[in-house]
């Protein structure tokens, strides 16, 4: 079972992906991106340590991104800002999947009441508008990257479990789980040994996905100051600055916001690619 | 048709239930006390006036209580008052605000429409043309934009460096002395910069998914028998094509409704437009609990309204849905 299902990813994933070059450049800029966050750690400089005389410079041999106004290198912050909005990214949609796989994979399998209560909520949740909601939750929590990361996790799970219910529903009828229902396996059996792994792969891409939603949510609630706290480089916050000297140093608002741009470019191209990877019909 | 509004509307109503729990529920669990703010403004604020307060704000209650008592008084549509010093109703600030956010977001919608569904269509007819190229990239691009740095991109070069357009507010500080002709075109200029900056994100979506959907529609078998009968390319195209295409459009307008009024939060403070996005957020800066769960629990009934009219559109486009009304449905 596990071999099949590592020649499945290595072969027909892995096939079709390789020929789809947006897919590639996406897997290309993320790859990227890791190795930079990488490489802040690896510099041991202090992003946040002020060096007044060298203020607001412009791009040069020195700072080859320029100075804020503190005369902190912008580069070394972006490079610092790139593993924030990672971290963000990937803690936020692992916890939006966990609950998301969770409350899909009760409503698919049991149906029946579970299942009405389960998607009335959802029903609910998809009510509110997001960015309201995680306003009025960080408002009264200390606005930190960990408050953020599980605010935003635990507003975006209605989508996975939409697809987890969908993917439950038509998997618990199949031969292979009836015949493993017959042999006597627990429930709990079922829904983690059979159907579930073989219900992740929507799952993936809408993970793949949501990472990029989460990094521009991150970014615009640092931009709004009630996200990641300064002096924690992150590449929203660094865009307050930017406003603050919009007209006289342009370094300052346009690399943070292309680093944002690229990065969530990288994320989205990625997860299309998976897409239409797993499912070659959906490719117009 | 009457039978499915009245069906619709009660459906609603166990949401709006659902709406109110989870926004009490939201507000209620979080750390710290409302009262807490205010007595902290006021150094002389003794631990009386504090548990005053409290009594006051019906705080004293275990929250099942708060939560009917308050409850009680959405029904009646009384929001209860501000906590920020001019202790207005909440009702009232919100009411005030809300028409400018519902009609800057109807036009970036307006926009979204004009600019999205040719583009897709064209991307559509001309597959894998340069043209249909070029718009893939763009709606990438444009998916990935963080909306406020655009924003602050324009700001930047409309506003500063050429001059051409205002960047905050939604009229001029001598407004009132203008022509109606020159106040009109005030209003124009300062609701362009937020209009388009709201529509981008949308404008991307849609376009892709306008796209995606005509090709699906070519690919029938009644676009085979139009062609079939000689009819010519651009009545198969814009005439049995089209019409199908921009039916499921009108549910994912429904469905775009939240993030539309979410993303108001951000390039309302942005523009420093007088919204009911940058009335939330001032009182998410203040901690105004009864102006917060106001406005969460008016985004929300404005999205249920939103999902609302969409399925009525629909059923009203739809023929198949507009004559199955006996059926049960």
């Amino acid at each position: 079972m596990l071999q099949r299902r590592q020649s499945f990813w290595r072969t027909v994933i892995w096939q079709r992906l390789r020929h789809n070059r947006m897919a590639l450049a996406g897997a290309g800029i993320v790859l990227g991106m890791f190795l930079l966050a990488a490489l802040a750690s690896l510099s041991g400089s202090d992003p946040s340590a002020i060096d007044v005389s060298q203020s607001l410079q412009p791009p040069g041999l020195k700072h080859p991104l320029g100075t804020d106004d503190l005369g902190r290198d912008v580069l070394l912050r972006l490079l610092y800002g790139a593993r924030i909005s990672l971290l963000v990214g990937f803690v936020a949609v692992g916890i939006s999947c966990l609950i998301g796989i969770a409350f899909g994979a009760l409503s698919g399998f049991y149906g029946g009441w579970v299942d009405t209560l389960i998607m009335r909520f959802v029903d609910i949740m998809l009510c509110f508008p997001t960015f309201f909601l995680i306003l009025a939750v960080i408002a009264f929590l200390n606005p930190s990257i960990w408050n953020i990361m599980i605010v935003i996790g635990m507003t975006s799970w209605m989508g996975v479990a939409r697809l987890v219910r969908a993917e439950f529903l038509s998997l618990r009828e199949r031969d292979f789980v009836l015949a493993a229902r017959a042999l006597g396996a627990s429930d709990l059996c079922l829904i983690f040994r059979h159907i579930l792994p073989n219900a992740l792969s929507p799952v993936l891409v809408s993970a793949t996905l949501g990472v990029a939603g989460a990094i521009l949510t991150e970014s615009a609630l640092s931009f709004l100051g009630i996200g990641v706290q300064p002096p924690t480089p992150s590449w929203g916050n660094m865009l307050i600055v930017g406003k603050q000297t919009l007209g006289s140093a342009w370094w300052l608002s346009v690399f943070p916001g292309l680093a944002i741009l690229i990065t969530v470019l990288g994320y989205n191209l990625l997860g299309e690619g998976i897409r239409d990877a797993l499912d070659p019909r959906l490719k117009d | 048709m009457l039978q499915y509004l009245i069906k619709r509307l009660l459906m609603m109503i166990p949401l709006l239930l659902g709406i109110t729990l989870i926004t009490f529920v939201v507000i209620h669990l979080a750390p710290g006390e409302p009262t807490d703010l205010q007595t902290q403004m006021n150094p002389e604020a003794s631990s009386e006036l504090q548990e005053r307060l409290r009594v006051y704000y019906g705080l004293d209650q275990p929250l099942p209580v708060q939560y009917v008592r308050w409850l009680g008084r959405l029904i009646r549509f009384d929001f209860g008052e501000s906590f920020a010093l001019d202790h207005r109703p909440v009702l009232d600030k919100i009411t005030e605000r809300l028409p400018v956010t519902v009609l800057l977001n109807l036009l970036s919608i307006l926009v979204i429409l004009a600019v999205a569904v040719p583009l897709g269509v064209l991307s559509a007819v001309r597959r894998n043309s340069l043209f249909d190229r070029a718009t893939t990239v763009l709606v990438f691009v444009g998916f990935a934009m963080p909306s406020f740095w655009l924003a602050l991109l324009m700001m930047d070069w409309f506003g500063v460096r050429l001059g051409l357009l205002p960047i905050s507010g939604i009229k001029s500080l001598g407004y009132a002395y203008l022509s109606f002709g020159g106040q009109m075109l005030d209003r124009v200029q300062h609701l362009i910069l937020p209009v388009f900056i709201s529509a981008i994100g949308g404008l991307a979506g849609f376009s892709r998914y306008m796209r995606s959907n005509m090709l699906e529609v070519i690919r029938q078998d009644y676009i085979l028998t139009a062609r079939a009968k000689g009819l010519s390319e651009r009545v198969v195209i814009y005439r049995h094509a089209l019409r199908n295409a921009l039916l499921p459009v009108i549910t994912i307008l429904g469905l775009s409704v939240p993030g539309l009024i979410g993303g108001s939060v951000i390039f309302e403070t942005i523009f420093a437009i007088p919204g009911m996005g940058k009335l939330f957020y001032d009182g998410v800066m203040m901690r105004d609990y009864p102006l917060i769960m106001g406005i969460l629990v008016m985004g929300a009934i404005l999205t249920l309204v939103g999902n609302l009219l969409a399925d009525i559109s629909y059923a009203l486009a739809d023929p198949r849905i507009r004559h199955s009304q006996g059926d049960g449905q």
